[in-house]
């Protein structure tokens, strides 16, 4: 595995367990009222601060674990870099439009941020995952 | 639309007619990792001219003895 699948790796499960926390902890604090209620603003800053550190971590406990491995990044790891952030740039765009849309219909902030949140997430796991698939059965051809 | 490659090489074949040279030693002679000269020979990845050129010239073969496409108004019915 080269380096770069590594860190895809790393990018899908941080993400994944990140969006995870927040869902749990969001939805474990509705009490009967509507779901725009809960707080959320707070757990939202965490999960994403938390799962920016939780990256870092993870890539530099894999130098450590095995400091002998290349590091080396060729033709290929680039072209699959290129393909995963075209795939994952799609959720972005998605987000924004989303949360312009919202705004102008005057949705409560509790949705635009979730939905804006929510793109972020899908932008980097659907990425990650991209790559990990062109990783593991090839690059597609166009 | 995505579509598999309909490219195929020799270069397993080769690299043993060459002195067993390992894909390690291989990839080191061309630039690139282990991975990718592994997914060139299992024919998950196409590579450039560029590296194809260079993979042809590390093997001391032409470019066509170590790729081959398959022409279409042969294979055609």
């Amino acid at each position: 595995m080269t380096h770069e699948e590594k860190r895809a790796w790393i990018m899908l499960v941080v993400s994944v367990v990140a969006y995870a926390s927040y869902a749990v902890v969001v939805l474990g604090r509705v009490d009967g009222g509507p779901l725009s209620a809960v707080p959320y603003a707070g757990a939202l800053l965490w999960t994403v601060g938390g799962a920016i550190v939780a990256n870092i971590a993870a890539e530099i406990a894999m130098g450590i674990a095995n400091p002998r491995a290349s590091r080396v990044k060729d033709v290929r790891d680039k072209e699959i870099g290129r393909l995963g952030e075209h795939v994952g740039q799609s959720f972005v765009v998605i987000g924004a439009v989303s949360a312009m849309l919202m705004a102008l219909a005057e949705w409560d902030w509790f949705w635009i941020a979730n939905v804006v949140y929510l793109c972020f997430v899908l932008s980097a796991v659907v990425g990650a995952l991209t790559k990990v698939i062109a990783y593991r059965k090839g690059v597609p051809q166009w | 639309m995505v579509k598999p490659t309909r490219v195929t090489n020799n270069i397993r074949a080769l690299r043993f007619a060459h002195h067993e040279m390992t894909q390690a030693e291989l990839a080191e002679r061309i630039g690139v990792t282990r991975q990718t000269v592994i997914a060139i020979e299992q024919g998950r990845y196409s590579p450039s001219l560029e590296i194809a050129f260079r993979i042809a010239h590390a093997l001391g073969v032409r470019l066509d003895d170590v790729f081959q496409y398959p022409n279409p108004e042969e294979t055609a019915p």
